[in-house]
């Protein structure tokens, strides 16, 4: 049995030596915000953080990350039934469309914003060109992000 | 829209014989005991099999169609609502459930007769014969741009309509007042007069027993409140919190995984394949030859994929196993030639004689374009759950064709449909992909060897080489220009026609045409592909048309509005594309600008691209502009974001998007090899629609056609060289640019 603490919360799980983080999370602990795409890191749609880092869960070994703050697309939000700045943005946007990827782009989102708080163009291109999004919804993704980015300036100076 | 009568509703209404009408609920005795048991709960009012309305005055509004991101589940209940004058933040929407009753009637109408308007006498029939086709072909597909122009105009809106006026009857009566003297608003009706209101759900009860008018009348577009703004769309909360479901995210107690592997090889059969140690690895329940693929079920996704992959298989030599790309492509040509040869051809359209004017032509512009195979690249890989149970099969997947996948499953499993239950999830991308069922029937397959639940996933790799693809193709072009540069000839040979049927069409006013085509064998299986025949036609013609316009020593722009200029609506869309991408102004050094324009799916879009080529050779779309007609958009936001999408879905097949065969096989596995688009290449655009008045044209796949020829026409303005292969990325661009640099 491997420990993992995902979202703060423990789950005591069965990781066999090799299993991608991303299979444990989604049959395991039953969490499917995070998406299976490519299974070689091509696609982003498994972003999950580590100690708050992006990392592709589909090629990141379970056992790698036991010991560390493992959070996925259902942990980001400050409390239950509220919303992560990003996660407005992305409303007020209208930005997904069939949204399977949008689990990723959001988790990879506030990766940036976190370590960069407001972003250009080009370095929002160079944090998100990892996230493929098959409906095309760069523009949209870009102008949330831009969006939460004022909302994280406007609420961190109150 | 179109005209309705009342004599085309008889004929669906007959058609029902008693139970609902399709679509369509505004005839007497239309209420299917059957569709209420299936929708309404209890206390609740079936109007019709449209809409219900709750105690709590609530509207669902039940959609025949899958969510796949086009918002087709908040568009098509903002048309019921708006006709209904119910309260919009009251509305709810229930996806139909897979069913014979919503066979979608009026979409299937739609695909064959388009808008036409029928002679009357023969309304009634033609109603029923499309209504006989669409039950036995079980017909329930989102697709062809299709929901809001076909469902939304003839049943949503219908529906609305109609409840509206037996609600209005009903307070008339209950009331005894004049129904002229109602209002109905936000879902209550009132009558000023007396003071007197009424919820519509307080009326239901009393509307139930009222005739349904077979003419409700329909607002007229300034009276919309709902329809032409954009309103929150229903399944975007949940895809932000991670907390939507797709099939891949279905979870079953007792549930199993499996992954497959088909012969890499289309039409190839499994020969051998040795179990002895693969049995034995942890977590395998079974491992199954199903006879062109194999299937392990395992207690994990990795477990069966890591099992498989290891798994050693053979699999027969068949005359395709040796086959390449260029034999392919060999093949095709050879049969072009022998069609034209011997006279085989078909004829697609054919007017004056084009033969004689090419000999009285000043200027010959020919040229052969090739385009290859793609595949569709859902983000969200093929999958499916099934589980059989006491003589029942349960099935939940996404799909664009639920009622297609509970005929498959009953077809396999030799039982009744009505033995099949499809719980449709939301879809992680269709482009057309979704309207298949061949994942389902590897899941029941594997599903019937054993008594527990499994979801069959399909790694990325299997995605990428057992997809059903966009045909490779080429295509052999000729015009015939007179000395002022006036075309009066134009022939293209072809081959694959598919559908829609019009696709190879052009818009311009050209005498003297010839366009015909030849249909060779291939092994590749063929599917719909966003905007299916126009995703290559529309590169061919629109950038031979761009030949034509150089031959003629006329600016692209300019040559298209004048052989367009009896066709006012593209009069229109190509002056608003002018004038917002500044068509004309100048560009940087190595900068080109290229213009397209395309009518498919009712909608007739007009792109700019604004590339650069870098001095690696390397093409950076800069910026977009579209301008669009699609008659009407009921969502204005959740349209712009279906030109985008498919903007951007074509680009990545213009720039990359290449699939090809060696051995027989497909050479590309991942996104590595098969790359798409993505955010630091993606286009700014900027799109701008017309709201002409014309019959709502589709939004999924209009914007696709032209993205590939406005961005290699723009690729000829900066560097001279014409692109007549796609993807880009074969062409070398790097001597053009050390030339004028």
């Amino acid at each position: 049995m491997t420990s993992l603490t995902i979202n703060g919360k423990e789950y005591k799980v069965d990781a066999p030596e090799g299993i991608p983080l991303l299979w444990v999370i989604r049959e395991q602990c039953g969490l499917t915000g995070t998406k299976f795409g490519c299974g070689i890191a091509q696609c982003g749609a498994c972003t999950v953080h580590l100690d708050g880092q992006p990392v592709r869960s589909c090629v990141t070994p379970a056992i790698s990350a036991e010991g560390k703050n493992i959070t996925t697309i259902e942990g980001i939000a400050p409390e239950k039934n509220t919303l992560h700045i990003v996660q407005e943005a992305w409303i007020e946007e209208q930005t997904p469309q069939c949204g399977y990827c949008q689990s990723g782009q959001i988790m990879s989102a506030v990766a940036l914003l976190n370590e960069n708080p407001s972003p250009s163009d080009e370095e929002i291109d160079a944090a998100m060109s990892g996230n493929i999004c098959r409906c095309g919804m760069y523009g949209r993704i870009k102008s949330a992000i831009h969006r939460a980015s004022a909302a994280l300036q406007s609420s961190s100076t109150l | 829209m179109k005209k309705w009568t009342r004599r085309a509703f008889i004929g669906a209404g007959v058609l029902a014989g008693g139970t609902l009408v399709i679509g369509i609920a505004i005839r007497p005795g239309n209420r299917s005991s059957k569709v209420a048991g299936l929708i309404a709960s209890e206390g609740e009012t079936v109007m019709n099999v449209w809409l219900k309305i709750a105690p709590d005055n609530t509207v669902t509004a039940i959609i025949p169609h899958a969510e796949m991101g086009q918002g087709v589940h908040t568009a098509l209940a903002m048309m019921l609502a708006d006709e209904m004058d119910a309260d919009w933040s009251k509305v709810k929407f229930q996806e139909a459930p897979a069913d014979k009753e919503y066979a979608n009637f009026t979409l299937l109408k739609g695909f064959v007769a388009g808008n036409a308007t029928f002679p009357k006498f023969i309304e009634g029939t033609i109603d029923g014969v499309f209504l006989t086709a669409v039950k036995s072909l079980n017909f329930q597909i989102t697709g062809g741009s299709a929901s809001v122009r076909f469902t939304g105009q003839q049943a949503m809106r219908i529906a609305g309509a109609a409840a509206k006026s037996i609600l209005m009857q009903a307070a008339s009566d209950t009331w005894k007042v004049p129904i002229e003297e109602l209002i109905a608003k936000n879902s209550i009706i009132s009558h000023p007069r007396s003071n007197r209101s009424a919820t519509f759900a307080e009326l239901a009860p009393a509307a139930a027993k009222v005739n349904i008018p077979t003419q409700p009348k329909l607002k007229s577009p300034e009276e919309f409140t709902l329809m032409g703004t954009s309103q929150p769309r229903f399944d975007i909360p949940a895809k932000v919190t991670g907390e939507a479901q797709f099939g891949m995210d279905v979870q079953v107690p007792g549930m199993k995984y499996a992954t497959i592997k088909a012969s890499p090889v289309f039409g190839s059969k499994v020969k051998s394949m040795d179990t002895t140690v693969s049995s034995s690895q942890q977590g395998v329940k079974k491992i199954l030859n199903l006879g062109d693929a194999v299937a392990v079920i395992a207690d994990s996704f990795w477990q069966a994929k890591t099992t498989l992959d290891v798994l050693p298989i053979e699999f027969e030599t068949t005359e395709n196993s040796g086959l390449n790309q260029e034999e392919i492509i060999d093949r095709y040509r050879n049969a072009m030639d022998s069609d034209l040869a011997e006279g085989n051809l078909d004829t697609h359209f054919k007017d004056g004689d084009a033969t004689t004017a090419f000999e009285e032509a000043a200027i010959l512009v020919e040229a052969e374009y090739q385009l290859p195979f793609l595949a569709h690249a859902t983000m969200e890989p093929m999958n499916c759950t099934a589980w059989l149970h006491d003589g029942k099969c349960e099935i939940w997947c996404g799909s664009q064709n639920p009622l297609g996948v509970r005929a498959a499953a009953a077809e396999i499993l030799e039982i009744d449909i009505d033995q099949v239950t499809v719980h449709n999830q939301l879809l992680g991308g269709g482009f057309g992909r979704r309207s298949e069922t061949d994942v389902i029937k590897q899941a029941i397959l594997i599903a019937k060897e054993v008594d527990f639940p499994v979801k069959l996933i399909w790694s990325r790799e299997e995605d990428t080489q057992h997809d059903v693809y966009r045909e490779a193709t080429i295509s052999r072009m000729k015009a015939g220009l007179d000395q002022s540069g006036l075309p009066i000839a134009y022939a293209h040979q072809f081959i694959f026609k598919h559908h829609p049927p019009e696709a190879a069409d052009i818009p311009y006013s050209i005498p003297n045409q010839l366009i015909h085509y030849s249909s060779p064998a291939s092994h590749v299986p063929w599917g719909n592909w966003r905007s299916v025949d126009h995703s290559t036609q529309g590169f061919l013609t629109e950038s031979f048309i761009d030949e034509m316009a150089h031959a003629a020593k006329q600016d692209s722009f300019a040559f298209r509005k004048k052989l367009t200029r009896d066709n006012s609506r593209f009069q229109r869309v190509l002056d608003l594309v002018y004038e917002k991408s500044n068509w004309g102004a100048p560009l940087p050094a190595n900068w080109g600008r290229g213009i397209a324009i395309a009518q498919s799916f009712g909608s007739i879009v007009a792109e700019v691209a604004e590339v650069e080529v870098g001095i690696d050779g390397k093409v950076k779309v800069h910026r977009v502009v579209c301008a669009v007609d699609p008659g009407f958009a009921i969502h204005p936001n959740g349209f712009i974001a279906q030109m985008e999408s498919g903007i951007i879905y074509g680009l990545a097949a213009a720039m990359t998007g290449e699939i090809t065969i060696e051995n027989g096989a497909v050479a590309q596995s991942n996104f590595h090899n098969y790359p798409v688009t993505r955010m630091n290449e993606a286009p700014k655009i900027e799109t701008h629609i017309i709201n002409s008045g014309n019959p709502p044209g589709g939004g999924g796949e209009p914007s696709t056609p032209v993205i590939a020829p406005a961005v290699t026409n723009a690729i000829f303005d900066a560097t001279g060289i014409r692109i007549r292969q796609l993807p880009i990325s074969k062409t070398d661009l790097r001597a053009s640019i050390r030339q004028t640099t």
